[in-house]
């Protein structure tokens, strides 16, 4: 077949790329090497325009064990204990064909933990999508939820922590961002680096399909009208097939027969084959004919550049082949020897005794393109809002309003389809500022949480960048846990505009130095470029997974009010920044100004405090301070508990807008019995640390001076009503 | 007391109530699908899951399993039979227990703490229990929505076959109290020789206050005594 400027058009490369082509290969490719080119060279796989910024990151600590490159990252909590840790994207097939799209970016990313020889344990999300009003929104909820739901439930692994938002910016474009923890012996750690020549390649799991040709290319380019057509290229999730192969991947890993094993994920076969060899510095020979194929008369092509999923490919140490053939026949899996490793650095595919490929590894990995894309600093249009031009409205009304708005109300709706309680170790569910898991038989737990703010890293992305490792450090300091280290998932706009690189590169530098200053590592991440649809790309949405640890099992906090007659305490300073915040937005229907300003110092000084608190045991429980300000995290408090609170304005005060729905960062919220408030107070003199002692819980009403009085039952059905609502059901 | 947990490809439970189990004493093995033979046991546990990933029906593939046969004999002769979530719908697909599960009246999985009640407590399942107790225990399934024939239904009734009916905090027994459409609110049932008992809700879940509740707790104890 002669490749034509259309085919080249068709794999995404672009003409200068293709030129790379002919030069690394002398010579031109065929449309088997131009695929798996285009495979591997698209900006899923290659990160060609992520590389040069992602480097900044702090990628390592004392307590890093394997950092960003592996399938997933490894940190150390411990008595030999690793946890092994990775978010992914899964946008594009998920607004394609939501239920698999979701499912299969659960299972994408499952696989990228046990790989690593972890048993998972948990499994987070971060979803967003379109105005609840944009007619796509709710078969995209629907479809979405059920099938994380659907492939977790099924595999059994608990679906614990996540968020689910709602902005016009998604609505021709959703984010699906699913993240995995596992659990590994720290000693017993599988990367993918191959080692020794003649080794057996084995191929483990499901058969290769026509399914997901082409998945990873969808992925690294904006959608158009025609984007529906895209549908074959979205690969179907099979979880049970899933759970066989965690099971007899974790039963292998117990013998010391693997070498290396990666799984088949985006670009199947082609990146895993490869990612194999670039990192032992050796060549991969596959015999095309021995891969078991789900259809009749596949191509070589078709298989190379299928994303059937539940797949895996492993290099053994000789003589193990038995051994591990046994294991996998015991789970009614495929398990076949498909090539071997060879010293001649090149990816070699035969197909009816003919060579039909041959590329160097190389020329696919480290000579993949690069670039220093051009990016411009994000200019400021913004004005403060000034609080006496906006229009009046009663402070209870806008309380009422954001309480049961979309993004303010009660995920119930959404969780409850998930189980969060198989495995049995599950200490606090979703719906709290971070989820724990305990340790299996160990007297120890994880802290997880996932956490997003587009809107502040579309404002300023610099500020944004940094914000959200906050808010990540300081939802797991609320739980009791210490924070260790994090993953993150890069939704980003067209890389090829230079506004979208520019919001990119500047919200990595905010990233980078809170993660610098709070010894807070990145171990693992996934960039997602092209999220937008006819050049409308979306706020810059960066992800954050953060995994913290918790050593004793009894200095554990939560946020729920434990008793009437304790006193309330705003913990930081709270200045009133309204720019940005849920009132202005979503009351006053405002976008410009600035988020708020994020002091990391401060932070991490509150944060070091209160997690101080926590182990002395003398405070009830805490509450971080987020979107909504104050007086969201007192509802939340309320509504889980059902106690109420009695709160007098400060009198200090400027007005009670600014004070309760003011977004400061660095601020929690904490209740501790009267008894112990003076021993607080000079807890917190002695620290210098900036507090406001603002009330008292009380039996059933949930009130603040004259201006606000409601009981706290009503208030739980006023936050709990919309997801009901909007999907068409009774209570 | 021995036990018995009959592990299938899919099951995903088994290692919760292999748990629960030896932290309350029982000497618990684990046997695999393709086993042709049961060791001595008090106690068999058909555990929570998707076995065979629940392609065709619920269960309906695991009913046709070599193990089974096994496990069907074992009932027979008195054995006792414990079938949680996945391993209820087992049950009713081998005929050991009647009726059938279908999908959740919204037609979403459904995952939260419930409120049952012990409707009856008179059989080897439930006797720690107190008769009208009310507990909490974790439901997470897609089809656990009992449905049964009139005259089954009287005989169940009749009998004292329900252990467990949906209900609220109070006891209340209604439809609004009822999370998946079961009929009478049924959680649970026990065969005609009160040997056999099927449950939707998980009892294994709820034997650590660290973790949840110890609700859970009273139902191995019983089979304890």
């Amino acid at each position: 077949m002669k490749i034509t400027k259309e085919i080249i058009d068709f794999h995404g490369l672009k003409s200068e790329e293709y030129s790379k082509i002919k030069l690394l290969l002398n010579r031109e490719p065929n449309i088997l090497e131009l695929g798996i080119f285009s495979a591997m060279w698209n900006e899923h796989c290659s990160y060609k325009s992520s590389k040069v910024h992602l480097k900044k990151l702090p990628i390592k600590n004392k307590n890093v064990i394997q950092g960003p490159g592996e399938n997933a990252g490894v940190i150390d909590i411990g008595d030999d204990d690793a946890v092994v840790f990775k978010i992914e994207s899964h946008n594009h097939p998920s607004f394609i064909e939501p239920y698999q799209g979701a499912a299969t970016g659960v299972g994408g990313i499952l696989r990228d933990v046990f790989t690593m020889g972890a048993r998972p344990i948990a499994l987070l999300n971060s979803i967003h999508f379109g105005d609840p009003k944009n007619k796509k929104t709710k078969n995209l909820l629907n479809g979405v939820v059920s099938g994380i739901g659907g492939y977790g439930n099924c595999i059994g692994i608990p679906t614990v922590a996540g968020e689910t938002k709602f902005n016009s910016t998604y609505n021709e474009n959703i984010l699906v961002n699913a993240m995995a923890v596992g659990l590994a012996d720290k000693k017993r750690i599988f990367y993918s680096k191959a080692k020794g020549i003649n080794k057996p390649v084995v191929y483990v799991g499901s058969k290769t399909g026509r399914d997901g040709i082409h998945g990873a290319s969808m992925a690294s380019a904006e959608f158009d009208e025609n984007s529906e057509d895209k549908k074959p290229t979205v690969q179907v999730g099979d979880p049970f097939t899933e759970k066989l192969l965690m099971e007899a991947c974790l039963e292998l890993m117990k013998k010391d027969s693997i070498i290396s094993i990666q799984d088949m994920g985006a670009a199947g076969l082609t990146s895993s084959s490869v990612e194999m060899a670039f990192k032992g510095n050796l060549g991969i020979e596959l015999d095309l004919d021995k891969v078991p194929c789900r259809e009749d008369n596949m191509s070589p092509y078709e298989m190379m550049l299928s994303e059937s999923q539940e797949r895996m490919l492993i290099i053994l140490e000789d003589g193990k082949e038995n051994e591990a053939s046994e294991i996998f026949k015991k789970w009614d899996l495929d398990f076949v020897i498909i090539g071997k490793t060879t010293n001649s650095k090149n990816l070699s595919l035969k197909f009816k005794n003919e060579i039909v490929a041959t590329i160097p590894i190389n020329a696919l990995s480290s000579n993949a393109p690069l670039y220093d894309r051009k990016w411009t600093k994000k200019k400021f249009k913004s004005k403060k809002v000034k609080f006496k031009d906006l229009k009046k409205i009663s402070f209870d009304e806008a309380f009422f309003k954001i309480i049961s708005s979309p993004n303010q109300s009660n995920k119930k709706w959404v969780t409850e389809q998930y189980d969060q309680m198989v495995m049995g170790d599950t200490i606090e569910r979703s719906g709290t500022d971070a989820a724990i898991i305990k340790i299996h038989n160990k007297d120890k737990a994880i802290a997880v949480t996932v956490d997003s703010s587009a809107n502040y890293c579309k404002s300023f992305p610099l500020n944004g960048g940094k914000q959200i490792v906050c808010e990540s450090w300081r939802n797991l300091i609320s739980v009791g846990a210490k924070p260790i280290a994090i993953t993150n998932c890069l939704n980003f706009g067209n890389p090829e505009n230079p506004e979208i690189m520019g919001e990119f590169a500047e919200n990595i530098l905010g990233i980078k130095e809170a993660c610098e200053f709070l010894d807070y590592p990145v171990v693992s991440g996934n960039v997602s470029f092209y999220n937008g649809t006819n050049n409308n790309n979306i706020y810059p949405t960066p992800v954050i997974g953060g995994v913290g640890l918790i050593k004793n099992l009894n200095k554990i906090q939560n946020h729920r009010f434990k008793k009437t007659g304790s006193n309330i305490v705003v913990v930081g300073k709270t200045f009133g920044h309204l720019d940005q915040s849920v009132f202005i937005n979503q009351i006053h229907n405002l976008h410009d100004g600035m988020p708020p300003d994020v002091n990391l110092l401060n932070e991490k000084n509150n944060g070091e405090m209160v997690f101080k608190l926590i182990n002395t045991g003398i405070i009830n429980s805490v509450h971080d301070v987020s979107t909504g300000g104050i007086i969201l995290a007192l509802a939340e408090m309320s509504i889980s508990s059902q106690i109420g609170i009695k709160i007098n304005k400060p009198k200090k005060l400027t007005n009670i807008f600014e004070y309760f729905f003011g977004e400061d960062q660095s601020r929690y919220i904490i209740e501790v019995d009267k008894k112990n408030y003076s021993k607080l107070e000079s807890l917190f003199k002695e620290n210098n640390i900036y507090f406001d002692n603002i009330g008292t819980t009380q039996n059933e009403y949930f009130e603040l001076d004259n201006d606000l009085k409601i009981n706290v039952k009503e208030l739980y059905e006023l936050n709990n009503k919309w997801y009901n609502q909007f999907n068409g059901l009774n209570n | 007391m021995n036990s018995s947990v009959i592990v299938f490809p899919g099951s995903n439970c088994d290692r919760d109530i292999a748990t629960a189990l030896t932290k309350l004493q029982f000497k618990n093995k684990m046997v695999w699908h393709k086993d042709n033979e049961l060791p001595k046991s008090d106690l068999i546990v058909i555990p929570g899951g998707f076995s065979y990933g629940d392609y065709l029906r619920s269960g309906a593939i695991a009913a046709k399993s070599n193990i089974l046969n096994e496990v069907i004999k074992a009932a027979n002769s008195g054995c006792l039979i414990l079938g949680i979530c996945n391993g209820f719908q087992i049950l009713i697909e081998t005929g050991l227990l009647k009726g059938a599960l279908l999908r959740n009246k919204d037609l979403k999985f459904i995952s939260k703490d419930v409120y049952l009640k012990v409707t009856n407590n008179n059989n080897k399942f439930c006797k720690n229990y107190k008769k009208n107790n009310i507990i909490r225990l974790n439901i997470a399934h897609n089809e656990g929505n009992y449905f049964t024939q009139k005259d089954h239904l009287k005989e169940l009734e009749d009998k004292e076959l329900i252990p467990f009916k949906y209900c609220n905090k109070n006891g209340l027994i209604n439809d609004s109290t009822n999370p998946n459409g079961s009929i009478n609110n049924i959680a649970g049932i026990l065969n005609n020789g009160k040997n056999i008992l099927g449950m939707m809700p998980h009892p294994e879940r709820m034997i650590d206050n660290l973790i949840s509740n110890t609700d859970g707790i009273g139902l191995f104890t019983s089979i304890l005594n």
